[in-house]
Formats: C-alpha cells, sequence, structure tokens
C-alpha cells in the first residue's frame, strides 16, 4: 500500500485560498504546512483570529465596577472591565494616540485607564476621557467620540464565561456554539444540575509552549489516543482516590463517545453511564469529597432527567478554547504567538457553593495533574514541542499527518434508551479511541479559512 | 579579642546550613532524587506562587495565596515523592532523556538574623537561586528566584519542613517545571 505522502496533497496553496491540497479531512490527512508557515500563521490571525468568539476569562474575576483583567485575543491584548454601569467591556489594548498599551497590570479595579505615552485617559465604557493640553493643542479639531478604545464587535457572559469577537458579522454565540452548548454545560453547571453556580480559582496558570497553536487545540477536541504519553503518571497515582490518573469507576461503567460539530469545529470526548447505572465510588481517600459528590449525583439524577447520564472530558471550542469538564475541572486558552509558539492559559473552576474542604482537595488535585508543573500535562507539552519542531524541515513537511483513525465510523442521530444527543458522534466504547473530533477541528478550520468572510459561510 | 559565644554559635549554624543547602543542590544536580527526598519533613510543605503585574501599593495582590488559590505548586511530601517516582519510571517523557540540571545557590540569610538560643531545633533561611536546564539538544531555561526555608532538626540532621519559591517571571517562560527548586 503506498505511503500517503506530499505529493497527494500537494496543489494546496500556501497563499491561501484553496486550502484543498493542505487539509484533507474525507482521506483522513492534514498537511504539515498549516502548524509551520508563517504565511498561513499570518492567515490565521485574520480569518480564524479576528473572527471566531474566543474566551477571555470568567466574570468572578471582576465582580465589581471598574474591575478589569487582561486577556488576550489572538495575539493582541485587551482589557475586559466591568464600567461603572457594572456591565462587561472587553477593548483593545492600546491607545488610540500612538498604540501604547495604556494597560499593564493583570488585574486591578480603577476609574479610568491612562497612557503613560502621552496621557490620555479612557473611561472604563472605552471613553476618551482626558487628553493633555486638549484645549490649547488640539483646538476644536479632536472629536473625542470618534477616538475611545476599540471594542470588540460582541461580547457575551455564557454562565460566567466571557466571549468575545471582533467580527460583526459573526453568529451571535449561542448560534456560534450551536447544540455543543449541552457539552460545555457539563463544565460550567453545578455537579448537582443547578444551571451555572461555577466559579474560578484565583490565579491564572500562564505559559509558553513551543508548539502551534493547534497541537494544543487538537489534542483536548478529542485524542484519546495518547496513552503512551501518560503512562508514567498512570504508574504513579496522582487521582483523587490514590491511583491513576483520574478515578474510572464512571468511565468505566460508561460508553466512550467522540461527539463533534464539524460544521462549527467544536468537540468534546463524552461519557454516557449505563440507564441503570449505580452510583461510581469516587474520592475515596477524602469522605467528605466523597459525601458531596454523592449528594450532587443523586441531585444531578433528579433535576436533570435523562441527561444525568452524560458527562464530559477534554473538549475545544473552535479555535482555541479547551474546556475540560471532568475533574481535573478547568478551561484553557492556547493563544498563538507566532507560529511556532503557543501562551497557554488555565482557569480551574469549583462549584461556587462547595464547601471549602471540597474546593480544596480539587484544586490541589487539578495543580498536580494540569499546566507546566502538572504531572500529566508536563509530558503533553514535551511531545507537543518535539513535534512541531521535527514537522518544521523542508522534507518534514512534505509528509501530512495521519487522521485516519475512525474515519466514516460516525453517527448523526445517537441515540441511547431514548436519550438523543446532539452532534457527529462516534462511538469509541470498543476501539477506544478515534479521530473524529480532530477532523471536526480542520473541517471548521478550513472553512474559516477558505471563506472570505461570515457572510460567504452563512450562505454555503 | 575572643568572639562572643553567640556569635560564634550563629557562625557555626549559618555554616552547617550553608553545607546542607549545597549538598541538596548536589543531590538535585547528581539526579539522586530519593536522597533529596528524605531531606525534607514527612509534613513537608512546598509552595510556588503565580505572580501577577499589580500595582504597586497592591503588593498583596502580586502573589497567589497558598491554600486556596492557583499556584504553580502548593503541596506536600506525598505530591514529590510521586514526582521522584514519576522521573523514575524513565517514561516520563518531559524529563526523559534526562535533562541536564544546574542550581546555583546563593545570598544565604539566616531569619531572624540572631538565633535565639544555642542549638535551634528550627531555622528559617532565605536564599536565592538560579536553576539552570539544558536538555536534549539546545533546550535551555534559567529560572531565578527566591526562596524561603524552614528547617527543622530530626534525630540530629536538618531537615525542610516548609520550602517557599519565589519564581521572578510572571509567565512562565519554560513549557514545564519538572526540575525541583
Amino acid at each position: 500500500m503506498p505511503c500517503p505522502t506530499s505529493g497527494s496533497l500537494k496543489g494546496g496553496s500556501v497563499n491561501g485560498g484553496d486550502l484543498t491540497g493542505l487539509v484533507d479531512v474525507d482521506r483522513g490527512m492534514v498537511s504539515r504546512e498549516i502548524f509551520v508557515s508563517e504565511t498561513i500563521y499570518g492567515q490565521e490571525l485574520e480569518r480564524v483570529f479576528a473572527r471566531a468568539w474566543l474566551f477571555l476569562g470568567h466574570e468572578s474575576q471582576i465582580p465589581r465596577p471598574g474591575d478589569y483583567v487582561v486577556s488576550s485575543m489572538g495575539e493582541e491584548s485587551v482589557i475586559v472591565c466591568r464600567d461603572a454601569a457594572g456591565r462587561i467591556r472587553v477593548f483593545l489594548n492600546s491607545c488610540r494616540h500612538r498604540g501604547m498599551k495604556v494597560c499593564r497590570y493583570d488585574e486591578g479595579n480603577t476609574v479610568e485607564f491612562m497612557c503613560p505615552y502621552h496621557g490620555w485617559s479612557y473611561g472604563t465604557d472605552g471613553a476618551l476621557v482626558g487628553v493633555p493640553f486638549a484645549k490649547d493643542a488640539y483646538g476644536a479639531q479632536l472629536d473625542r467620540s470618534r477616538w475611545g478604545l476599540v471594542e470588540v464587535a460582541q461580547m457575551k457572559n455564557y454562565k460566567g464565561t466571557i466571549w468575545a469577537t471582533w467580527d460583526r458579522a459573526a453568529p451571535p454565540l449561542l448560534e456560534y456554539l450551536g447544540g455543543y452548548t449541552l457539552y460545555l454545560d457539563l463544565l460550567l453547571d453545578a455537579w448537582d444540575g443547578r444551571e451555572g453556580g461555577t466559579e474560578v480559582l484565583e490565579g491564572t496558570q500562564k505559559w509558553l509552549i513551543p508548539c502551534n497553536w493547534k497541537f494544543p487545540a487538537e489534542n483536548f477536541s478529542g485524542d484519546r489516543y495518547h496513552g503512551v504519553s501518560h503512562r508514567s503518571v498512570d504508574m504513579v497515582g496522582i487521582g483523587p482516590s490514590g491511583k491513576g490518573r483520574r478515578d474510572m469507576g464512571e468511565r468505566n461503567q460508561a460508553r466512550w463517545l467522540d461527539v463533534s460539530f464539524p460544521d462549527l469545529g467544536h468537540s468534546m470526548i463524552a461519557f454516557l453511564r449505563p440507564h441503570d447505572a449505580p452510583l461510581a465510588p469516587a474520592y475515596q481517600d477524602a469522605p467528605v469529597v466523597a459525601d458531596y459528590f454523592r449528594h450532587c449525583e443523586e441531585e444531578r439524577r433528579r433535576r436533570r432527567g435523562a441527561e444525568w447520564r452524560l458527562f464530559g472530558g477534554p473538549g475545544t471550542v473552535f479555535p482555541n478554547t479547551s474546556p475540560l469538564a471532568r475533574q481535573p475541572r478547568t478551561i484553557a486558552a492556547w493563544h498563538p504567538r507566532g507560529p511556532h509558539q503557543t501562551e497557554a492559559w488555565r482557569w480551574y473552576l469549583v462549584d461556587a457553593d462547595a464547601p471549602a474542604e471540597v474546593k480544596d482537595f480539587l484544586r490541589q488535585y487539578y495543580i498536580r495533574y494540569s499546566g507546566p508543573s502538572g504531572l500529566t500535562e508536563q509530558d503533553d507539552m514535551e511531545n507537543w514541542n518535539y513535534a512541531h519542531a521535527a514537522s518544521r524541515g523542508t522534507i518534514a513537511r512534505q509528509y501530512p499527518y495521519n487522521y485516519q483513525m475512525g474515519l466514516r465510523r460516525s453517527t448523526h442521530a445517537f441515540e441511547d434508551h431514548g436519550l438523543t444527543l446532539p452532534g457527529v458522534i462516534s462511538d469509541v466504547t470498543e476501539a477506544n479511541a478515534s479521530e473524529h473530533n480532530q477532523r471536526g477541528f480542520y473541517t471548521r478550520w478550513r472553512q474559516l479559512m477558505e471563506a472570505g468572510s461570515w457572510g460567504e459561510i452563512a450562505t454555503s | 579579642m575572643s568572639a562572643e559565644p553567640s556569635l560564634l554559635a550563629r557562625l557555626l549554624l549559618k555554616q552547617e546550613v550553608e553545607d546542607f543547602l549545597y549538598r541538596e543542590a548536589d543531590l538535585l544536580d547528581e539526579r539522586r532524587y530519593e536522597e533529596w527526598l528524605d531531606l525534607f519533613t514527612e509534613d513537608a510543605h512546598y509552595w510556588m506562587p503565580l505572580r501577577r503585574n499589580v500595582p504597586r501599593d497592591k503588593p498583596e495582590r502580586e502573589f497567589t495565596r497558598q491554600g486556596t488559590d492557583a499556584n504553580w505548586f502548593d503541596e506536600g511530601k506525598d505530591t514529590l515523592r510521586r514526582r521522584v517516582r514519576q522521573i523514575l519510571t524513565g517514561i516520563h517523557w518531559a524529563e526523559e532523556p534526562p535533562s541536564r540540571i544546574c542550581h546555583i545557590i546563593s545570598n544565604i540569610q539566616l531569619v531572624p538574623e540572631a538565633p535565639p538560643r544555642p542549638s535551634p531545633s528550627e531555622v528559617g533561611v532565605r536564599s536565592r537561586f538560579i536553576v539552570y536546564r539544558n536538555r536534549v539538544e539546545t533546550e535551555t531555561d534559567f529560572l531565578v528566584g527566591k526562596r524561603e526555608d524552614l528547617l527543622r532538626r530530626e534525630d540530629g540532621d536538618w531537615r525542610i519542613a516548609r520550602r517557599k519559591i519565589v519564581l521572578d517571571q510572571s509567565v512562565l517562560l519554560a513549557k514545564n517545571l519538572t526540575m525541583f527548586f
């Protein structure tokens, strides 16, 4: 059998427009060019990051008027603040006069953002409120109403998570998320089934990874295949009950579903417990925690109807936001920093009204699992680092990556004991893994990269 | 002129502490991680907060808090032991092949300045570190910062009961923190 080489993938243009030859989802091949090419990276900033809805932070980070945190959209710094009227606003962190960052703190509370270069200052509603020597130097020439901070086109607070897009023509967030909200809610709703009710721990972990931003994004989208990456942590055991990477009781009794929305690009590794599943024991090292989750589980079954059976794992909201719905319960943003570097940001979620002992137990598990100090993710970063590095060469980039696992094994109408789930689903309970979700991610990636505008996507 | 006995005791104590910290650095750099673990008390606490850029008049917001916030490390000896065991599996890819690590420890100071009595059972120590890591071919990290230790004498030997590590970075410039501080 001939080896799939670049020969079959050539014809795609690195200069954009037609990416047919670079991303061939039907045959399960993606060119390495889209990870390492400077040209394609520049296009991504314009066609993906300047258009898509991006996750910025959590409302619990800015509870009072004047509170702000600095976040990132693509390569650019933005200020997420609560204005004097209590509304959440998102502005480009750049003075309109000469471009200086108007805020170089990560967080704080203020009545205005003053540019340290020439002193233009802006209210928390973005309005230009202060201009040194305004009268003498500008006279009537400066129309302040036209020189406020640049504000995002759309902002949405979804169950405490703050999202924004620069594109006025982008569909509203709920339409952009579509049926995926059922899965995102597995992260954002309280464990006992109440809507919302989550908060983030203080402290956002931020670190640099020497790889293209799509490595973590696609890994979280649905890579169940990389067990060998984490075998060492499975051996030493960091799970809530002291073994493995995590408590596997509920996973072991569940159907394993790879859920993708290829037309939207979102996906999640999900699990569906049998309709008659007993409560799975978990957190047995900590009786208070075990009691809390047992109680939540009972409440969840009562509140959620048949949907109580569903629980989530890692996923990705296209393009660069990765929820992890089940412990460690986190949300990450993979900020592009050039084709060869990603700045990862990680927030940790807990039920806002969980007992302090439960929050602390989970917090300790989260940070020994996740991020650069986490025993699990350290090995992910090593693999993304050297996978990227070894894909940059003249020869290497002629050979596409293989995404053929589980091709054509998905269904549009997954149903189990009367419960129908949204999305295109590949049941991998027997197969263990598929690359169904990654193919969905690149389907959407190609769609956005090829389209000249949101209008073209809507009408295609 | 003879030195005051208390000054002499203090110098000896400082020398003892310095020897201890240098020996610790040797164990780490020689990859003798299990022996390094033995330098910690069973109830040891190992903490590295995150750092934020905050206004000068809000210094209390610069560091995340132990016990409630996200941190780089906020753990006891059990987790440290698992970290060591993970490295020793030989399949912890982030440290396989092994990194070349060098700990430069300096600015060692006893806290408080004068020990309250001879042969104290606990002593606070501040130090600075440069942790250099080079791995595979050209990958290199310099991690620079400060430590605050509480050393406790157990069975005649010093042990680390508490270590606070302050890394002088906000966005971590290394892809991971597989090294010990």
